[in-house]
């Protein structure tokens, strides 16, 4: 048989197609058990610590298990959905919000009037976190996520049991410039949430980033954050999606349900 | 150049398997033939995935695994492919084994996959596979190819973790995450040089780096 007659060609190019689809195929199913499993260990190690019960040492499953109890949302209403009631295709361990805000059923459009976190669509349903210890509500874990300078920012932002108080803010994934927006990232900047009022007096939503150092003096210092030098528009994202999720089209009616003592769903 | 390729046509002309030169195979490409200094192939990758140490060593063994096993699979069937569709096998071929490296990356270091996403990926367009398929699997025997294609690797990742340690370094004031210098926003004395930390510092730095290799080895200056 000639090297580069017909018949060989298609048997060279069948062969190979083959042998690689077989070894591809291969490696994609045998590791896909391994693939899941890291892809919701990393979930619930964001969640553990948006909530600050973070450990490297620690299990993180064992932890989850005990203290953290997902509770599903439907946001428009701010009704919780029993867990006999989740709609089909949503599940505690495989809900990921990406897929699901553009997901045809079960995700909507964001009205552009709305849309202050530029965010185009949000999930129907969509998972919040209470940190229970001693069955005490401590803490409300609420993902949030919203346009920065370069990329959409993922995060969490969780409430102590008043509803009010910030007890910490957490990006698990963002594509904001290393050392300028990326500093979002930064320790002592999450550090500087804790302790701050998402809310005034009234129950609008108060907290805001400014541009500059808070000065500790001012009455409002309370509500305020510093904001990231160099990072004027990644910074106004984090106060744009804080608004909108804090807000009444975000999470503002479950906080109601909460308040009236929905709490253990 | 020349030298090289009329090194590598001499070879292929022999019907014999030219002898085994475990040593040069694999050391020349990391100095003397190095694919991103001195032959100026795979710089996309280069700029993207340095801005730190591991993530730069990540990519470095799977360009390693992906350039050797090409290699040596093309060379394996370098007899059999017909010429005409000889490029789309070099990439059908390339392509798998990438796939498999991103397969194992994820399950098994997950944590660095995120930051790698898409260029793991991207090892398929890295020219320097194509580039060692085209120009010495298709010509060698298999074991030839397989240690050639780690040399290429290794030169690759020479290049790769020079720079990531420099980016690293000043950039973020750590090295493989570990905190070398205290920086300002921590209450240190180090102020980072946010420059290193994006695309065109790699490109000084390469820049820098081939610099001194030519300055070491002049026989390496093309002439303009």
């Amino acid at each position: 048989m000639q090297r580069d007659s017909i018949q060989r060609t298609v048997i060279v190019a069948l062969g190979v197609c083959l042998v690689c689809s077989v070894l591809v195929s291969g490696a994609a199913v045998a590791l896909s058990s391994i693939q899941k499993e890291n892809k919701r260990l990393d979930k619930v190690k964001n969640i553990l610590i948006a909530g600050g019960l973070y450990d490297p040492d620690g299990d993180i499953q064992k932890t989850y298990k005990n203290k953290v109890v997902p509770l599903l949302v439907e946001l428009d209403s701010g009704r919780i959905v029993g867990e006999d009631a989740y709609p089909e295709g949503i599940d505690a361990d495989t809900y990921d919000i990406k897929k699901v805000a553009k997901d045809p059923i079960l995700g909507q459009a964001v009205e552009s009037g709305e849309d202050i976190a530029k965010i185009r669509n949000r999930p129907k349903y969509i998972f919040v976190y209470q940190v229970i210890e001693n069955d005490n509500l401590q803490k409300v874990i609420l993902p949030i996520y919203g346009y920065g300078l370069w990329s959409t920012l993922y995060g969490f932002i969780s409430l102590g049991s008043d509803l009010k108080t910030i007890q910490g803010l957490t990006y698990y994934e963002h594509g904001e410039t290393p050392g300028l927006g990326g500093e979002v990232d930064n320790a002592r900047w999450k550090g500087l949430w804790k302790g701050k009022q998402a809310y005034d007096v009234s129950g609008n939503v108060a907290i805001s980033v400014i541009k500059g150092t808070v000065d500790p003096s001012n009455p409002q210092a309370q509500f305020q954050v510093d904001g990231l030098s160099g990072a004027t528009i990644t910074t106004r994202g984090v106060d744009d999606m804080l608004h909108y999720w804090l807000g009444d089209n975000g999470y503002g009616r479950l906080i109601e349900t909460l308040k009236q003592g929905g709490t253990r769903g | 150049m020349a030298e090289v390729i009329e090194k590598e046509e001499k070879e292929a002309e022999t019907p014999l398997a030219p002898p085994l030169n475990v040593r040069e195979l694999l050391l020349t490409p990391i100095f003397d033939n190095n694919p991103i200094g001195r032959q100026v192939l795979g710089i996309c990758s280069a700029l993207a995935v340095t801005t730190g140490m591991k993530t730069a060593i990540v990519m470095s063994l799977a360009v390693i695994f992906v350039t050797a096993f090409s290699n040596a699979s093309v060379s394996v069937i370098r007899n059999l492919i017909p010429s005409s569709i000889r490029i789309i096998v070099e990439m059908t071929i390339i392509a798998s084994l990438v796939i498999i490296a991103d397969q194992f990356i994820r399950a098994y270091a997950y944590d660095i996959s995120k930051q790698l996403s898409i260029f793991v990926g991207l090892i398929i367009t890295n020219c320097i596979l194509m580039g060692r398929a085209e120009a010495f699997a298709l010509k060698n025997p298999p074991i030839h190819s397989f240690l050639d294609g780690i040399g290429n690797g290794l030169g690759y990742s020479t290049v790769l973790i020079a720079v990531g340690f420099f980016r690293e370094l000043l950039g973020s004031g750590k090295l493989l995450g570990y905190e070398v210098f205290s920086l300002i926003t921590e209450g240190g004395w180090y102020v980072p040089n946010g420059l290193m930390l994006l695309s065109p510092s790699a490109f000084f730095l390469i820049g820098f780096f081939i610099w001194i290799i030519r300055t070491w080895k002049p026989e390496q200056v093309e002439e303009g």
